[in-house]
């Protein structure tokens, strides 16, 4: 059963993750330790047997692009398939940022047209999960659906910051409300569908003739009735990494759970990543490490608890880190204290100082920022 | 073929004897070092780092790990389209009967005539894959041209006394070489030959096909370097001043790891503009559990440590159960410790299970039975794909390799310079 992908990884996500955001894309968020947001989704795809993958971008797209850009590291530098990255450009009759997420996937309408694998797998690129998509596909025909929607039910969360659908016994989708105020069950949408590649550039062309751009606005619940969408149940791990700042520190934090770690780093197929080639982590005489994960290249000489440390970082004497998120490159000197707090990129902490955010909302301290 | 200027030849058929059990299925290139890395991967990340992007690397003993740690050359960057890195083995040519082994050094690159003469170089270096360095080989090629040579050889200063163990070069003031000893028992000089050479191609060409019509185990130190210099060529010795490690016995390459784990190591592995660069399928982060303690030590991705690791280096995917200590010791990957074993200066190679409560090298310094001349400074070693069941005790110098099981431990102990070999091995 062949598709292609499409990773949708465009949002603008600086409402959701501040100045986390500010300098990437939601879907090139460090995960784990070692990994990027869209690292998973396309995981997912090449290991399902994808081999032809479009990732759209739009906001910030430079650390996503230079994540992607040697495509070899997930087996798609090919001459056949391979990775495609779009990102919004100029030509004769049209220059317009995407209006919406079927406008992205129809500016690029040729990688579909070009394409003649009979199905499209849709996902986002900011959520966090291992999904076999031969699944969904079989699913997808066994049932005849115009469109599957991969759903989880989630259960006491608010749900307001979703696609929460209701299905009937037949787990076809008879309502579909986006962002709920008062959500009607739990069964929140993944954002990741499958359709049949023409079917699909038939519904954008006919949307966008109407002037409309929305995929889940504009397809899903506009048409819920004229096509036949299908919810397929996934009850994995699955977490949105630009949900929001919370969201984004618990998917990390995760990671401390032996479960939900041995099922990215442990069990087949491993999550490919672009690899970064530092050495071994360092644990100095007086390191004192409990409860954390640490990334390669990272030297430790005070104390660190239940934290992620990311590739690189350097650990200070005496200092301690505590409930926190440290992201490539970041340096704590001597006797300093962060706790409850993610810090980005290269952030240094000088000498004695102290990073402390509270234990529910993290203290977030902005890429390169020196204290 | 695009001509290159120049082009490496990296020697990785050895296998490296000294290493007892560690190169028993495994060329000694292939030998892990400082956790993640194989020795090939210094060489190899020296020529990319330096500018060479078309390397040839000659296989002969044991070659299926270096095939597939190295590939079509990815993680070094040595995919390319033109050039990149060829994997040269013995063969046999068209109208031979049978074909030649590899007999000496330069016999193997004679083989390659043809590998060669394909870019049309005008200068090659020639390398080994046995040592742990960083070197700018370009550097060393702008000496060679400098000096107009014929052939440029890597020297270091080692101590006197050391001398008579190398091949030394005597050089007059300006490091001009006018003489080579092998391993002189009265030594000249100090200038120890590092096996790196840069020849100007056609000068080494035409010294190759002469020397293995009279060799046919020909090889630079003992032929090509002689017959140059008799020749009134022009050679010259190259000094260089930084790390260097021969990893050739199991106390040096013991050492050598140990050297990585000090607070500040002599060798610098987080150089951001010389990158040492290995092959590495998944690359978790790794985990410390709590209650654990891990020190002095390095670790590798997708270690999860629960249990006590003092001044130890951890390969990939080493785990660590609650209770055990590991002290002193080299793990390479995939090793699991059980609850409750002791690690005390070990070497244990990929793929082991030590039992629970096992206790290994504990007890006097008795030199290995076997082979007292590779295991004798108290470091037991324990083969690949090997098992060491539960509650047994095992001394120093002991080699243990295959799937042992309580029965193979008398009383439950294995003491001090005795092995446990289960399967047909040369040891």
């Amino acid at each position: 059963m062949k598709a292609v992908g499409i990773i949708l990884a465009g949002g603008n996500s600086e409402m959701r993750l501040g100045d986390l955001t500010a300098f990437r894309a939601a879907a090139a968020m460090p995960v784990g330790g070692s990994y990027r947001a869209i690292d998973f989704p396309l995981t997912s795809m090449t290991a399902s047997g994808i081999g032809k993958i479009a990732v759209i971008t739009q906001y910030n797209s430079r650390s996503l692009h230079d994540h992607l850009v040697s495509s070899k590291w997930w087996d798609l530098g090919r001459k056949k398939g391979g990775l495609f990255v779009f990102s919004p450009y100029t030509s004769m009759d049209n220059s317009s940022w995407f209006r919406g997420t079927a406008d992205s996937i129809y500016q690029n309408l040729t990688f579909l047209q070009r394409s003649n694998e009979p199905y499209v797998v849709i996902a986002s690129g900011d959520s966090v999960y291992k999904m076999n998509f031969k699944k969904v596909i079989e699913y997808h025909v066994a049932k005849g659906a115009d469109l599957t929607i991969v759903y989880k039910n989630i259960e006491n969360e608010d749900l307001s910051k979703y696609g929460v659908m209701q299905m009937d016994e037949d787990k076809r989708v008879i309502d579909f409300e986006e962002k709920p105020l008062e959500p009607v069950g739990h069964s929140v949408s993944l954002g990741t569908y499958v359709i049949g590649r023409e079917m699909l550039i038939d519904l954008l062309e006919t949307i966008i003739a109407e002037g409309r751009y929305d995929f889940v606005r504009d397809i899903v619940i506009r048409l819920r009735k004229k096509l036949k969408i299908y919810g397929y149940e996934f009850d994995g791990y699955w977490r949105s990494a630009g949900a929001s700042i919370s969201e984004y520190y618990r998917t990390n934090m995760d990671f401390l759970d032996k479960d939900v770690r041995d099922l990215f780093t442990k069990q087949e197929p491993y999550i490919d990543t672009k690899p970064k080639d530092e050495p071994p982590a360092k644990y100095n005489m007086n390191a004192d490490v409990e409860d954390s994960l640490i990334g390669s290249g990272t030297i430790v000489n005070g104390r660190v608890e239940h934290s992620v440390l990311f590739r690189r970082t350097f650990i200070g004497d005496r200092a301690v880190i505590k409930n926190s998120i440290l992201m490539e490159g970041c340096y704590i000197g001597n006797d300093c204290v962060v706790e409850n707090a993610i810090l980005d990129k290269n952030v240094v902490v000088t000498e004695g100082k102290s990073v402390i955010g509270l234990a529910d909302t993290p203290l977030v301290v902005k890429k390169n920022d020196v204290i | 073929m695009e001509k290159k200027e120049i082009m490496a030849l990296l020697l990785a058929g050895g296998q490296g004897s000294r290493l007892g059990i560690l190169t028993k299925n495994t060329a000694k290139p292939a030998v892990r070092y400082g956790g993640k890395y194989r020795i090939i991967d210094f060489p190899l990340s020296n020529c990319i780092n330096s500018g060479i992007d078309t390397v040839g690397v000659l296989t002969q003993y044991q070659p299926l790990m270096l095939n597939q740690h190295i590939g079509i050359g990815i993680p070094w960057d040595l995919d390319r389209k033109s050039g990149g890195v060829t994997i040269l083995a013995p063969h046999v040519k068209g109208g031979e009967e049978m074909g030649d082994w590899f007999m000496g050094t330069a016999n193997a690159i004679y083989h390659n005539l043809e590998y060669i003469d394909r870019y049309d170089p005008e200068y090659v270096l020639i390398l080994s894959g046995d040592h742990i360095y960083k070197m700018d080989y370009s550097k060393m090629l702008e000496f060679h041209k400098a000096n107009n040579c014929t052939a440029t050889i890597a020297v270091l200063e080692v101590p006197f006394e050391e001398a008579s163990r190398f091949g030394i070069m005597n050089t007059l003031d300006d490091d001009k070489i006018y003489e080579f000893e092998e391993k002189p028992a009265n030594p000249k000089s100090n200038l120890a030959s590092m096996g790196i050479y840069i020849f100007t191609w056609k000068k080494l060409r035409e010294a190759l096909i002469e020397d293995n019509k009279v060799h046919s185990n020909s090889d630079f130190g003992m032929h090509i370097i002689p017959k140059m210099l008799a020749d009134g060529e022009t050679l010259y010795a190259y000094r260089f001043n930084d790390y260097w490690k021969d990893v050739g016995t199991i106390e040096s390459y013991w050492q050598a790891n140990m050297e990585l784990i000090k607070t500040v190591p002599e060798f610098n592995f987080y150089d951001k503009f010389w990158k040492i660069y290995t092959k590495t399928d998944n690359q978790p982060p790794q985990y410390v559990g709590r209650g654990a303690k891990l020190q002095q030590s390095i670790a590798s991705e997708g270690c999860e440590v629960y249990g006590e690791v003092h001044s130890s280096v951890l390969g990939p995917d080493v785990l660590i159960k609650k209770g055990a200590v590991v002290r002193d010791s080299i793990l390479m990957e995939n090793v699991v410790i059980e609850e409750g074993a002791v690690v005390d200066r070990c070497i244990i190679d990929r793929n082991n299970i030590i039992g629970k409560g096992a206790v290994l090298g504990e007890g006097e310094n008795i030199p290995n039975e076997l082979k007292p001349n590779i295991y004798n400074t108290g470091i037991t070693v324990v083969g690949e794909n090997s098992v060491i069941p539960d509650g047994v005790h095992i001394g120093k110098n002991c080699v243990i390799y295959g799937k042992t099981s309580v029965e193979d431990y008398p009383n439950g102990v294995v003491a001090s310079g005795k092995s446990v070999i289960k399967e047909e091995s040369r040891l």
